[in-house]
């Protein structure tokens, strides 16, 4: 499952990064990005507030951070929400 | 002299520790949105060392996108050009946010710099219930670790103890820097946060509760058109006293130096060109003061990104994103801090975009002539029940540009900006009170730039102006420099309805487009003498047709850049490329415009 799939009210954990595209390494571009405003593996996020048209932006909680990502960006991040007794 | 800079993300509250600890006393190469040159200052620790400190633009880490970032990671890898390199880092990091920005700090570590870390805003991560073992945060970085408090100066006293302390550790010289890989710091960077957060309670419940309204998808836009809706209402009625005042003052002055100076050129110098040119500018600071206390409160609130955000999606179609919004907003008051203050936009087809726009955001110089002609020309009628009229055209005015914008951004995005658009990361800050200090010396920072630009470049257009409708002396206006000029440009402008008046005055038009008023006034003034607004209105009105004072007007909505904007997209683009082209279509759009409006005014028999 990946980070635009999670419904509101739900605390799921970051599992991984993917990166869809391989035309020009775009995502994987990306994906550092977001692992430098603090996305990573066993970290906590909830889905907060989506825009009007399209359903996008949208706006997650990271830990204590409220992070905003459009569809396409949050599809990169995976994520589990089975309760992970190990990470936190 | 130990030089350190302020490193850290956006919003961790680096600026306010920067004016703690200089008193505010900064020198800075230009104004902006936020912050975006480096602004470097200096202070005396309690030991009597002089530290220059450096407070850069915000970064979560070595991979620089935007222009902003790179100026940062550039500036601590002593690439800026007349700068040296750090000796040593201060980074600051947000308490509150420690578990998700703690990596930036190994990162930072890898360079080999020596380091200090300031814990910052530690009172709001403690009112949040948030508790750490400082010490073992310590001890696992290998750095000091101070707790501060940027607002208070007991927050700050520790930080500048420790200065002294670790003084020798400070100059010692950097190490070789270190590969890294981001995916294992991170590791790194939690098993610590695991290891020295004692206690991490659920996110600020303050910030949960207002983004709920704030952001909501219908609700929150409505509050945001209302915001914007009030704050241009202040922008042009809180203004207006403030305005007269000055108008005032500038025409005592000009009085009282003309009945001190023995007529004649010097007299006609000092009083028509400096006095009155430099007035006729300065005239809108109230204007420029108001809306720069809406953005600085919106922004240091926590308020713009949430703005930015709701926009988010709409402004993705016509070619633009989010962030855009800034820079545009700021582009009402004046273009030129707009298209700085696209720094921040990483995607630089994006940036080109906003910038190419951001003139046809109408600046408060053109308010001037809007205000002049529409008093003229448009009766103080009400229509559909209690709409002004005056009011409404304004208005229009104002929506031809932002629709203009939209329109050149798609197709723009269509063509010479086409291709992928940016990601949006973008963090939605903790809401926070404005700090006073902060607040003030940011909007100094603004009026001091505008009273620069008032002081030289509308100075010397100012006089330059006056020289040319004032030589060869002795002579009918038409038969002056500018009244040459005028007549032979006058069949170039004759399509579109203006007469040599109105072309003399799009000249000077160029150096600031708000002495287009002041050349009406001067070039009519050659018979009627003072410089008195109703007198202008007046004249105009009996002079130009209805189809030429709204040719004139729609000429304004697009109006050919000014000087100082033009230079500024050449430097920002670096590239006179752009600049050349925001011209000619400004230029273009402006003819057509004016064209299709004083025709169809004809043709309908206005």
């Amino acid at each position: 499952m990946t980070l635009d799939q999670l419904a509101k009210g739900v605390v799921a954990h970051i599992t991984g990064f993917q990166s869809k595209t391989g035309a020009d390494n775009q995502d994987a571009k990306v994906v550092s990005k977001l692992r430098e405003i603090g996305f990573a593996e066993g970290d906590e996020v909830e889905l907060m507030h989506t825009g009007l048209l399209f359903g996008t932006p949208l706006s997650f909680r990271l830990n204590r951070t409220i992070i905003a990502l459009r569809k396409r960006e949050a599809s990169l991040i995976t994520i589990s929400t089975v309760e992970q007794a190990a990470s936190r | 002299m130990l030089k350190l800079a302020l490193v850290g993300a956006p919003n961790c509250g680096k600026t306010t520790l920067f004016n703690g600890l200089t008193g505010g006393v900064a020198k800075t190469a230009n104004y902006s949105g936020v912050t975006v040159e480096t602004r470097s200052g200096k202070f005396e620790t309690l030991a009597g060392a002089t530290v220059e400190v450096v407070d850069l633009p915000g970064v979560y880490g070595l991979d620089a996108g935007s222009v902003d970032e790179r100026v940062a990671v550039d500036a601590i890898l002593g690439k800026l050009p007349g700068e040296t390199a750090p000796d040593a880092l201060i980074l600051v990091i947000d308490a509150a946010h420690l578990r998700t920005h703690l990596h930036t700090v190994l990162q930072f570590a890898t360079l080999g710099l020596p380091l200090i870390v300031s814990l910052n805003m530690m009172d709001l991560a403690e009112r949040d219930g948030m508790v750490f073992d400082i010490p073992k945060l310590e001890a696992a970085l290998g750095v000091p670790v101070i707790a501060t408090r940027a607002t208070r100066s007991a927050g700050r006293k520790a930080l500048i103890e420790a200065i002294d302390a670790n003084r020798h550790k400070l100059e010692s010289a950097a190490v070789a820097r270190q590969e890294f890989d981001l995916k294992d710091l991170q590791r790194q960077a939690r098993k610590i946060a695991n290891e020295v957060i004692v206690h991490e309670p659920a996110m600020n419940q303050f910030t949960r509760m207002v983004d709920k309204v704030v952001l909501h998808p219908v609700g929150g836009l409505v509050i945001l058109f209302a915001i914007l809706f009030f704050m241009f209402q202040a922008v042009f009625s809180w203004a207006v006293p403030f305005m007269d005042v000055i108008d005032g003052g500038f025409g005592s002055l000009a009085e009282f130096v003309s009945a001190k100076l023995p007529d004649g050129l010097l007299q006609s110098l000092i009083a028509d060109g400096m006095i009155a040119g430099v007035g006729s500018v300065l005239v809108f600071l109230p204007q420029i003061v108001i809306l720069f206390c809406f953005i600085l409160l919106l922004e240091a609130s926590g308020y713009m990104s949430r703005a930015a955000f709701l926009l988010d999606a709409w402004m993705m179609k016509f070619g633009l994103n989010g962030r855009a919004f800034i820079p545009l907003l700021s582009s009402f008051a004046c273009a030129i801090p707009g298209v700085m203050a696209a720094r921040t936009i990483e995607n630089e087809k994006d940036r080109i975009t906003t910038i190419m726009v951001a003139p046809l955001m109408t600046c408060s110089a053109r308010l001037p002539v809007y205000t002049l002609l529409i008093s003229a020309f448009i009766p103080a009628e009400t229509v559909w029940g209690g709409i002004g009229l005056q009011g409404l055209v304004m208005f229009s005015l104002y929506m031809a540009g932002i629709i203009s914008a939209i329109i050149i951004s798609f197709v723009l995005k269509l063509t010479a900006t086409r291709g992928p658009s940016q990601p949006l990361i973008m963090e939605l800050p903790t809401y926070k009170v404005p700090q006073p200090r902060d607040f003030f010396l940011g909007l100094w920072m603004r009026v001091k730039a505008f009273l620069k630009r008032a002081g030289t470049i509308i100075f010397a257009s100012s006089v330059v102006i006056w020289a040319l409708v004032t030589f060869p002396l002795n002579v009918e206006f038409k038969d002056t420099i500018a009244g040459r000029v005028g007549t032979f440009l006058e069949p170039v402008f004759a399509p579109i309805g203006f007469n040599a008046e109105m072309v003399i005055s799009l000249i000077p038009g160029m150096a600031a487009r708000e002495v287009a008023v002041s050349v009406l006034a001067t070039v009519y003034a050659v018979q009627g003498g003072e410089e008195n607004r109703d007198g202008i209105a007046a004249t105009l009105a009996a002079g130009w047709s209805l189809p030429m004072a709204l040719s004139f007007l729609a000429w304004f909505v697009y109006a050919p850049q000014c000087f100082a904007t033009i230079a500024t997209v050449r430097r920002e683009t670096n590239s006179w490329g752009w600049a050349g082209f925001m011209t000619a279509y400004l230029f273009a759009l402006a003819y057509l415009a004016s064209m299709a409006t004083f025709w169809i005014a004809t043709a309908v028999g206005l």
